[in-house]
């Protein structure tokens, strides 16, 4: 018997073999470099055309160019940064707590069935209160200060974090749980190798909405007795009829939520690389 | 039937299990007073059809059968490891960190380092679980077993997800390393051939007791007789004559 070698055409491997870069059929496709810009400077672009051509008038929206100057006008007669720095205190102190308190709530129900008992019920029955219903209550409770406003953040912000966390911490699968009771794991170790880290990409969900409800939130307590923030500005703006700083306002917002939102998801591709999904 | 190792020698069983009944329901038990010793150091396949109790019985010393009643005695040694079918290592965790999760110990790293080398990973410390194979996370559950000093070792199954030449090593893998810890090992396994290969002794489980209970002696039995025996046993019709 004779074996035969296929030999393969003589080619210059060095060069030749990796012409050829195999992608992925199905799936998004490779990451390019300043995607996430693309969708809100196009956004702008049509805007700008719009009022430009006369097809947007500026009863309906400002010009991007007025924004700007109203924008000019608030920073250098109306300490628009001291009301940006205000808002965003009060938005990240309402956010620190409710991410705080929605992570420990969520792992203490979620690894406990009194813990479930206690909090999940009653976590359910906020999610369906309309927080606009209840400020007024809070003002009662905590007066019309900085109490009421950052319990209030803090309270929007929580939801989603304990939910995804929530969910996150039980859609763990239940062989690692096993794992950890062959390898002597202890209660708290189990917590800060398995379940932690198990239910990240739940919490990094839920930071994602918590960081612009806890911004949306803003809008609705500034409202009350405020006397600096942005949507105290806006609230002023809206009564005198200045729609230009209204447009201001929330370009602001927008601009603080994507920004924020950005960040997570950073964070999220930083520390998640551990897994393979159509997302990395 | 060939006597037991241990009540051939003076050192006490490393497993020790007398009328084990198991069930997970009320009409049929999964084990029905099963009797079991196993030595420490010796390595015992269990094999069986599907439903016969091995996973059961497995589950059972490694205290993970929670769910299930019944009684019985069962005595195992403080130090026992599992290897599971699927590798089981974490996702989020590089596969040194694996290793040593929950492992007590300033010299956990460089113990884990030594154990991932013995198993042929040395380099592959901080990848994470998807970057290896499925023959490299089987061998990386290996270390993670071995590096915690097991008297015994439960293994489910562990080479029954990978491909036969990738199976092949990891015998030639697990026989050395059993050789250089010695562990008394329970092996399970639905092959009668890797039973064979890499057992001192073969045990065949039917309707939850020990049917049969064979030394792995070449010189006494040929593999391939005793492969043809406990196909038999198993009612599978070979097509091998003596």
């Amino acid at each position: 018997m004779t074996a035969v070698v296929h030999a393969g055409p003589e080619t210059d491997l060095a060069s030749d073999a990796d012409v050829r870069v195999v992608r992925r059929r199905l799936g998004p496709g490779r990451r390019l470099r300043f995607t996430f810009w693309v969708g809100p400077a196009l956004l702008l672009a049509i805007w700008s055309l719009g009022s430009a051509t006369g097809v947007i008038s500026p009863a309906v929206l400002t010009a991007p160019w007025d924004v700007v100057k109203a924008l000019q006008d608030q920073w250098v007669n109306h300490d628009l940064l001291g009301n940006i720095l205000s808002s965003l205190t009060r938005a990240a102190i309402g956010l620190g707590f409710g991410v705080v308190a929605g992570t420990v709530l969520a792992v203490v129900s979620g690894l406990s069935r009194v813990g479930e008992a206690l909090i999940d019920g009653p976590i359910q029955i906020k999610r369906s209160l309309p927080t606009l219903a209840l400020i007024p209550l809070f003002i009662a409770w905590f007066g019309i200060g900085e109490e009421m406003k950052i319990t209030t953040i803090a309270l929007i912000s929580m939801l989603p974090i304990y939910i995804n966390t929530h969910n996150g911490l039980r859609s763990i699968d239940g062989r690692y749980a096993e794992l950890a009771e062959t390898l002597e794991l202890g209660r708290g170790e189990f917590l800060r190798q398995v379940v932690l880290p198990g239910a990240l990409p739940g919490f990094l969900l839920g930071l994602r909405f918590a960081v612009t409800w806890s911004l949306l939130g803003l809008v609705v307590v500034e409202q009350y007795n405020a006397t600096s923030g942005i949507g105290h500005m806006m609230t002023l703006a809206g009564e005198y009829g200045e729609t230009d700083v209204l447009v201001v306002g929330l370009v602001l917002y927008g601009l603080f939520g994507f920004l924020a939102d950005s960040a997570v998801r950073l964070t999220e591709r930083k520390v998640l690389g551990w897994r393979r999904t159509l997302e990395n | 039937m060939a006597p037991h190792l241990g009540e051939l020698t003076a050192t006490p069983p490393a497993v020790r299990v007398r009328n084990l009944h198991r069930s997970f329901s009320k009409n049929g038990g999964v084990l029905n007073g099963l009797d079991l010793d196993i030595a420490p150091g010796e390595f015992v396949a269990l094999i069986g059809r599907s439903g016969t109790g091995k996973s059961t019985l497995l589950r059972a010393l490694a205290g993970l059968d929670r769910e299930v009643t019944g009684y019985g005695q069962i005595t195992v040694p403080d130090a026992v490891s599992v290897v599971f079918q699927d590798s089981r290592l974490l996702p989020w965790k590089r596969v040194l960190d694996n290793i040593i999760l929950g492992l007590p110990g300033r010299d956990a790293t460089r113990r884990g380092t030594q154990a991932l080398a013995e198993v042929g990973l040395a380099g592959r410390e901080r990848a994470w679980p998807y970057q290896l194979s499925g023959g490299e996370q089987q061998r990386a559950s290996l270390a993670r077993s071995l590096v915690r000093e097991p008297q015994l070792l439960l293994a489910d199954e562990p080479f029954g997800a990978l491909d036969a030449l990738t199976r092949i090593r990891m015998h030639a893998l697990l026989r050395k390393l059993c050789e250089a810890h010695k562990p008394a090992v329970l092996l399970v396994t639905h092959d009668v051939d890797e039973a064979v290969t890499l057992a001192d002794r073969v045990i065949l489980l039917d309707d939850g007791v020990v049917r049969a209970d064979v030394r792995v002696d070449l010189t006494q039995r040929s593999p391939a007789e005793l492969r043809a025996f406990l196909l038999d046993q198993l009612g599978v019709e070979t097509a091998v004559h003596p």
